[in-house]
């Protein structure tokens, strides 16, 4: 069934809906006192719920024998990258409205500005080399390498949003720990791996 | 015309606070001729027309600035006993019981004694203070606020010659505020200040705002109103006001002592570790503006820390 055409348009309809909604509630005027806040956090939000979906792929994978989820990891990661822009350009445009000055200023005083540029960062390359065009031109091996960034965005998403909260971490730790599992899954399945094939030559 | 003036009308005959509180609600029962009327009244004018303190006085501390509206200072809240997202303390506060209500001022004064909430709102008359407020975390409102200045209060208790600092405690019960053991910050909430800052007539004891009673999420039913210091310091729903020799804790800073101080003067020149106070947003403006030293109310105040360095004590 997951091979069907129409399941991946739904989970594209999908992740797109937490898009929709900000929209929804934008048209009606309705984004709280404070809007630009409010979408920055929003997006913040959702970049980092979309890592964390990006990353359950392969384990669920595995533990659902599922392999056609394979299908959707590409889409799920891009979403990531569509709500990061969203964030960084909210920030960038509405928040410090293209002040250059101000921008390069929180670069070098402020680590959560630092974490959180990293992780976009981190994303960048990945988004840009999500084609098959890609895949073919760098081979299989090195393109996997390379997406192995995506832990680093992750981790460096999730420090972002911790050094930011003021004193109710809740929400930090819990998208921190579900990274820290799906992390330490990988190390799991790689040592347990090496185990089982030990005679590499 | 539905619209009266302040003579013919009393409070018990307007919309109950729950209607005008849910702002949507409020807008879908009024009828339509009121609507347009509306237009023509800014939202605070209207509230004050229907308020329980529809005659207060004016002060020369109030600012001109254009006021924020009554639903965005009552749906954007730091009231952390409540929940620490901004939107939690309208809904979660909704049932806060705060009458009757009692604020016991005690230690270093000759006549301690306890004040009912009835008392405390005749204690002095009542004058409209439009502050600017600005929140440590970089947003900024102007309310209209109800009150007088705490020295009246202090004066009747008589402080002794000991006494040099004030010490509020929040009041505090986690049955009510089952969303306070998540805030990661300790309860009660506790705050200072030196006993020079705390008579200073800028310092409001505050029992209303925007012509009416505080609602519960802007700390009702009294708090204090500190203009030139950053939000949290202006302590809610105080149950406590100790009069002590030395300084006492504040909550944030006992929390992180590198963030927060005891002082906590807005202060554009002096950064939040993790982020800028050179400026500001004041809720329904689009562009930052600058922050002012003491939030703009240097002249008033800028005596009382004469000699110290503000970098040190921020």
């Amino acid at each position: 069934m997951l091979r069907r055409r129409w399941v991946k348009v739904v989970v594209f309809l999908l992740c797109l809906c937490p898009a929709c909604w900000l929209a929804w509630r934008a048209w009606n005027s309705d984004l709280t006192p404070n809007p630009i806040e409010y979408i920055t956090h929003f997006t913040g939000d959702w970049t980092i719920r979309m890592l964390v979906a990006t990353l359950a792929v392969t384990p669920l994978r595995r533990i659902l024998r599922l392999p056609d989820l394979i299908r959707f990891r590409r889409m799920i990661g891009l979403f990531a990258f569509f709500y990061g822009c969203l964030h960084f350009s909210t920030w960038f445009g509405l928040d410090k409205f293209f002040d250059m000055h101000e921008i390069l200023r929180d670069f070098v005083k402020r680590r959560f500005i630092i974490a959180g540029l990293v992780a976009f960062l981190g994303m960048l390359p990945l988004a840009i080399t999500s084609t098959a065009g890609w895949v073919r031109r760098m081979g299989g091996r090195r393109w996997q390498a390379l997406h192995r960034l995506v832990y680093l965005s992750a981790v460096c998403a999730v420090v972002h949003y911790y050094w930011l909260v003021k004193s109710d971490i809740r929400l930090p730790a819990l998208y921190g720990s579900l990274i820290g599992l799906l992390l330490l899954y990988r190390v799991a399945w790689w040592l347990w791996k090496r185990r089982a094939a030990p005679a590499a030559p | 015309m539905l619209i009266k003036t302040p003579g013919d009308i009393r409070y018990s005959e307007v919309t109950p606070k729950a209607v005008y509180l849910g702002r949507r609600k409020f807008l879908a029962a009024m009828p339509a001729a009121f609507l347009a009327g509306r237009e023509l009244l800014s939202p605070s004018a209207r509230a004050r027309a229907a308020g329980k303190f529809p005659t207060l006085a004016k002060s020369p501390f109030s600012t001109t600035e254009k006021e924020n509206s009554l639903a965005d200072v009552t749906h954007y809240n730091n009231f952390y006993e409540f929940g620490t997202a901004k939107d939690e303390p309208s809904r979660l506060a909704r049932n806060f019981r705060t009458y009757p209500w009692t604020v016991s001022v005690e230690g270093e004064a000759a006549k301690p004694r306890k004040f009912s909430i009835d008392e405390i709102l005749k204690l002095a008359p009542l004058e409209e203070r439009i502050y600017r407020h600005r929140c440590v975390e970089a947003w900024s409102i102007v309310v209209p606020w109800a009150g007088y200045s705490l020295s009246a209060l202090l004066n009747l208790v008589q402080p002794t010659s000991k006494a040099r600092f004030v010490a509020f405690q929040s009041y505090y019960n986690p049955g009510e505020m089952p969303e306070a053991q998540h805030a990661g910050i300790d309860f009660p909430y506790v705050e200072g200040l030196r006993l020079d800052e705390a008579m200073h007539p800028l310092a409001l004891l505050c029992v209303g705002m925007y012509g009416d009673a505080l609602p519960p999420q802007d700390g009702a039913p009294v708090r204090m109103v500190l203009p030139w210091k950053y939000g949290f310091k202006s302590i809610k729903s105080i149950v406590k006001i100790r009069l002590v020799e030395k300084m006492p804790p504040n909550t944030w800073n006992t929390m992180q002592p590198i963030e927060y101080g005891f002082y906590s003067n807005v202060n554009p020149n002096v950064d939040h570790p993790r982020w800028s106070q050179a400026s500001e947003r004041r809720l329904g403006e689009l562009r930052r503006r600058p922050t002012l030293m003491f939030n703009g109310y240097a002249d008033q105040v800028a005596s009382l820390y004469s000699g110290m360095d503000l970098k040190k004590n921020f």
